[in-house]
């Protein structure tokens, strides 16, 4: 059965185009046949993170308004079989898109892939919304900043009314992401704490993906962090919040508890 | 500055974030989000009925409409009848 998850936040850059690659990736990865889907229309960008901004040919706005067969606008990764994208437009603006059109272009991928991801715009216009219209389900990327936080919940409020799920009365499933975590910080009292953003949002959690270099050299080549197989830190910490979107129970490791001195002599195992 | 203040980290700050965002999305919640009732009462409704029922969190359905002046609130749930066991004869479980 297949699966469409919008990978939503309402703030801006904490990271929904780079998670929804890696976690793409991942899921690719296991032999699932997975779409990426760019709802950013006019700002494109998971095309560039995926590696594939020079493969664009057709996209999501000429699929939805039937100027391409959705077969034609489809990217194939080069590097992982059953990992596809299917392109936002880069010279129109969200009001392009229309609830008929995007329904028409979901029903169509859900019959072609195992999981459908739609990265959604920042914000919550029409862009937004659309993107997580026909969602099954959500994964709420989030960074532990009172600002992405609140903009999380005003998002988590969205999700459960504006969805076509809400609508007719259904629950609809949302699952936190958390970014950019630097535990160090967090267990200085200077950054909130895992504890503290679930607290708040209440909602359950997928994942930690630690503040990486990595992230930032794996979008310098346009290859996502998972797509061989990460020897990553945050690599790792995708593949985990991935196999969790599939339902495996994956036990979830808190990156860096406060370490006292003596531990930290005695215990250089790698954790 | 006191002389100790020097060897102390600087001052925690994540718990004045926790608690400035605990009372914003309090008031947030409640101006902006009526619409967010349905889940609430879908989430509180599915807790109660699975307590004594074991039912699909999928089978339960609320809708509100409108209809004239009059507003409703649907609530469908769906039970598999195998589940539900005659009750007078059988000793209530106190499930919490």
């Amino acid at each position: 059965m297949s699966k469409v998850v919008v990978v939503t936040s309402g703030k801006g850059g904490v990271g929904k185009t780079t998670s929804t690659a890696a976690i793409g990736a991942a899921l690719a990865r296991t032999g699932k046949r997975v779409c990426v889907v760019d709802f950013d229309v006019g700002l494109r960008n998971l095309d560039l993170v995926m590696g594939a901004e020079r493969r664009v040919v057709y996209d999501l706005i000429n699929v939805a308004n039937g100027d391409a067969k959705l077969t034609q606008a489809l990217i194939r990764d080069k590097r992982v079989e059953t990992l596809s994208l299917l392109a936002a437009s880069q010279t129109r603006d969200k009001d392009a898109l229309t609830e008929e059109g995007v329904a028409r272009v979901i029903e169509e991928l859900r019959g072609l892939f195992d999981y459908v991801l739609c990265d959604s715009p920042a914000g919550i216009e029409r862009g937004a919304l659309l993107a997580m219209r026909f969602a099954d389900e959500a994964i709420v990327v989030t960074n532990p900043e009172v600002s992405s936080v609140r903009d999380s919940d005003r998002i988590i409020g969205l999700l459960d009314s504006r969805t076509l799920r809400a609508e007719q009365g259904q629950r609809m499933e949302k699952q936190l992401l958390l970014t950019r975590f630097d535990a160090a910080r967090a267990s200085r009292g200077e950054m909130l704490s895992v504890a503290d953003v679930l607290d708040i949002l209440s909602i359950p959690l997928m994942g930690i993906i630690p503040e990486s270099e990595d992230i930032l050299r794996a979008s310098n080549l346009g290859a996502p962090i998972t797509i061989n197989g990460s020897t990553s830190q945050a690599g790792r910490a995708y593949e985990d919040a991935a196999r969790r979107l599939m339902g495996e129970s994956v036990p979830m490791l808190i990156p860096g508890e406060k370490k006292s001195l003596l531990t930290r002599i005695l215990g250089r195992r790698a954790a | 500055m006191s002389f100790f203040d020097m060897f102390k980290s600087r001052a925690a700050t994540a718990p004045v974030a926790r608690e400035r965002l605990q009372i914003l999305l309090a008031h947030e919640r409640m101006t902006l989000g009526p619409k967010n009732l349905i889940a609430i009462l879908r989430d509180e409704i599915l807790a109660t009925v699975a307590k004594h029922i074991d039912i699909a969190p999928d089978a339960l359905k609320i809708t509100m409409g409108q209809h004239g002046s009059v507003s409703t609130l649907e609530i469908d749930v769906e039970l598999p009848t195998e589940k539900i066991a005659p009750a007078r004869h059988m000793p209530m479980r106190a499930t919490a």
